[in-house]
């Protein structure tokens, strides 16, 4: 193939690297060495990790959250145009501005819909593998030198506007990743067994409406905690959906599956274990309150719950 | 299969709990439990790091597909992205904050339920472009926007950016999530067809539609009042407590 994927890991690793060198040489840092510090780990991490024992980048992972645990991490001054000049430029480029914008998003679809099978020269171009990856990373190239050529910016501004973002979202970038890792540990160690076995013991199932609000809300509440429905739905269903909900009460599995999911859903909505949705959008719109996407999401998650449990209950 | 499951693991289920109840800083909350999960299931602390290490680096698409968008929206946002966004809005008459989510919502679920999740995004299409042009609507219908009418409508963006996708995907019978289903219940000696799986979450997905659309026409009422009361507190709500607190 053309486009490894590993090729934009390498690139994310650059940029992170150009991050840290900004920062160390940034005089007006409140927190130079532990912030340039941080973002070079990560960097390391990203060029060097396939290369390197587990062991080792499981200790710079851990030295990185601690720094950023600890509070090492502090935010430049962004170098942003004075308003007048920023709506100068808007009025100067118009809508032609959306065009870099909205190449990302379209270029990733086309791309990773379309391109999996082009082959040139015998090769394909797109690493079949992970398609959607490699087809959002072309498509952030050829954005990039859009954007570049439409505003006469450079890409050395690009990668200053990057740094001021990328410290402006600062762990929460990482908390995903954190998260997930957090979730291949529980499964290692058993906690959906053990969170299986509690429900099997401990909760009377007699009665269909409570087994269906033990399996619909202990959907939502297992995700809270794993910080996803795919985690949570295997639980619930050992637990309580094919022992009662399809032996004892003999429902339609395939309405029993796709309401389980879809309560566990409303738990990925009220919680900060999902952290790519709910946590990191908060720090990417600049909200000063971190569970404020949450806090928007709770009365769409109660009453889509409540519903489940309904649909559940005449679907079944 | 319950005959004897082991329970020492979920203290780590325990030191999330308690971390995000006291509001400890996150990363070390989840490096914290990871390690206790670890060590509570008799894993040597060698073992729990090469874990975490492979782990992540599984894992690395993750903070790649938020980082990589930014060098693009930076550069925008420097000459006028989100100003034009606003502009571009305003000559929209009927526009509103309200409205405009909710043709967002539609989209965006209507193209992940055929399959199209990467048409949306947190740093691919709401903060560069949905954010700025809700904020715009708002901003032409009521004059000014106070801090938190602008917290608002961004965190009701992302929310609306996240119920599209979730309840969209779901009913999209390639989807990963149909897939483990499906592999699950077949495992467990349950036959059941992917189709019919997918089929079975559209009332919930329509539900999600609906209950989410009602909020964001809400969104628009709440925001007129909002307008009001900044409007009718005589400038900013400061000299309004403070006038407030001489009276009593």
């Amino acid at each position: 193939m053309i486009v490894h994927s590993e090729y934009f890991y390498w690139m994310v690793g650059c940029i992170l690297a150009i991050t840290g060198v900004m920062i160390l040489t940034d005089k007006t840092h409140s927190r130079r060495i532990s912030s340039s510090a941080f973002w070079f780990i990560i960097a390391a991490l990203f060029l060097f990790s396939d290369w390197l024992p587990p062991a080792l980048t499981g200790a710079c992972v851990v030295v990185a959250a601690l720094i950023a645990g600890f509070g090492g991490l502090g935010r430049g001054k962004p170098n942003n145009l004075p308003e007048q000049q920023r709506q100068a430029s808007a009025m100067r480029l118009g809508n032609r501005l959306f065009v870099p914008a909205l190449i990302v998003p379209v270029g990733t679809l086309i791309g990773s819909i379309a391109l999996p099978k082009l082959k040139i020269g015998g090769m394909y171009f797109l690493d079949p593998a992970n398609p959607t990856l490699t087809a959002l990373g072309v498509s952030v190239i050829v954005a990039v030198l859009v954007a570049c050529w439409l505003t006469r910016g450079t890409v050395l501004e690009s990668m200053r506007q990057s740094r001021h973002l990328t410290e402006s979202l600062g762990w929460t970038l990482l908390l995903p990743q954190m998260l997930a890792i957090l979730g291949l540990m529980f499964g290692r160690a058993g906690v959906g067994d053990a969170a299986a076995w509690l429900t099997h013991t401990y909760v009377n199932t007699d009665y269909k409406l409570v087994a269906i609000l033990v399996y619909t809300v202990g959907a939502a509440v297992v995700t809270m905690i794993l910080g996803g429905a795919f985690a949570a739905f295997p639980v619930m269903m050992m637990a309580v959906g094919l022992p009662v909900l399809i032996h004892v009460y003999h429902g339609n599995p395939a309405v029993i599956a796709a309401i389980g999911m879809f309560s566990g859903y409303s738990g990925t909505l009220m919680t900060p274990m999902a952290a790519h949705f709910n946590i990191v959008p908060a720090a990417l719109l600049d909200l000063p309150d971190r569970y404020g996407v949450i806090r928007a999401q709770v009365m769409t998650a109660l009453p889509l719950l409540a519903a489940n449990v309904v649909l559940l209950y005449v679907l079944m | 299969m319950h005959a004897a499951a082991n329970l020492w693991p979920l203290w780590g289920v325990a030191v999330i709990v308690i971390g995000f109840a006291l509001r400890i800083n996150p990363m070390l909350v989840v490096v914290g439990a990871t390690v206790v999960t670890g060590l509570c299931a008799t894993m040597p602390l060698l073992d729990i790091l090469a874990q975490i290490g492979t782990g992540f680096v599984k894992t690395r698409n993750l903070p790649l597909i938020i980082i990589l968008p930014l060098a693009v929206i930076g550069l925008l946002e420097r000459y006028g992205l989100r100003e034009q966004a606003q502009a571009w809005i305003s000559k929209v008459r009927v526009a509103s904050a309200g409205r405009l989510l909710i043709v967002y919502l539609a989209v965006r679920e209507l193209s992940s339920a055929l399959g199209l999740v990467s048409l949306g995004g947190h740093a691919q299409m709401v903060r560069p472009l949905i954010a700025p042009m809700a904020e715009g609507a708002a901003l032409n219908n009521h004059g000014s926007l106070t801090d938190e009418m602008r917290y608002r409508i961004r965190a009701m963006a992302a929310a609306t950016d996240n119920v599209g996708l979730f309840y969209g995907e779901d009913i999209f019978v390639a989807f990963g999530g149909i897939m483990l289903m499906h592999t699950l219940l077949t495992g467990m000696g349950v036959a059941v067809e992917p189709l019919a799986i997918a089929a079975w979450g559209i009332p919930t997905a329509l539900c999600a539609f609906l209950i989410q659309a009602v909020r964001l026409y809400r969104l628009d009422g709440h925001l007129l009042r909002q307008a009001g009361a900044s409007q009718s507190g005589a400038g900013a709500p400061s000299t309004a407590t403070a006038m407030h607190a001489e009276g009593h």
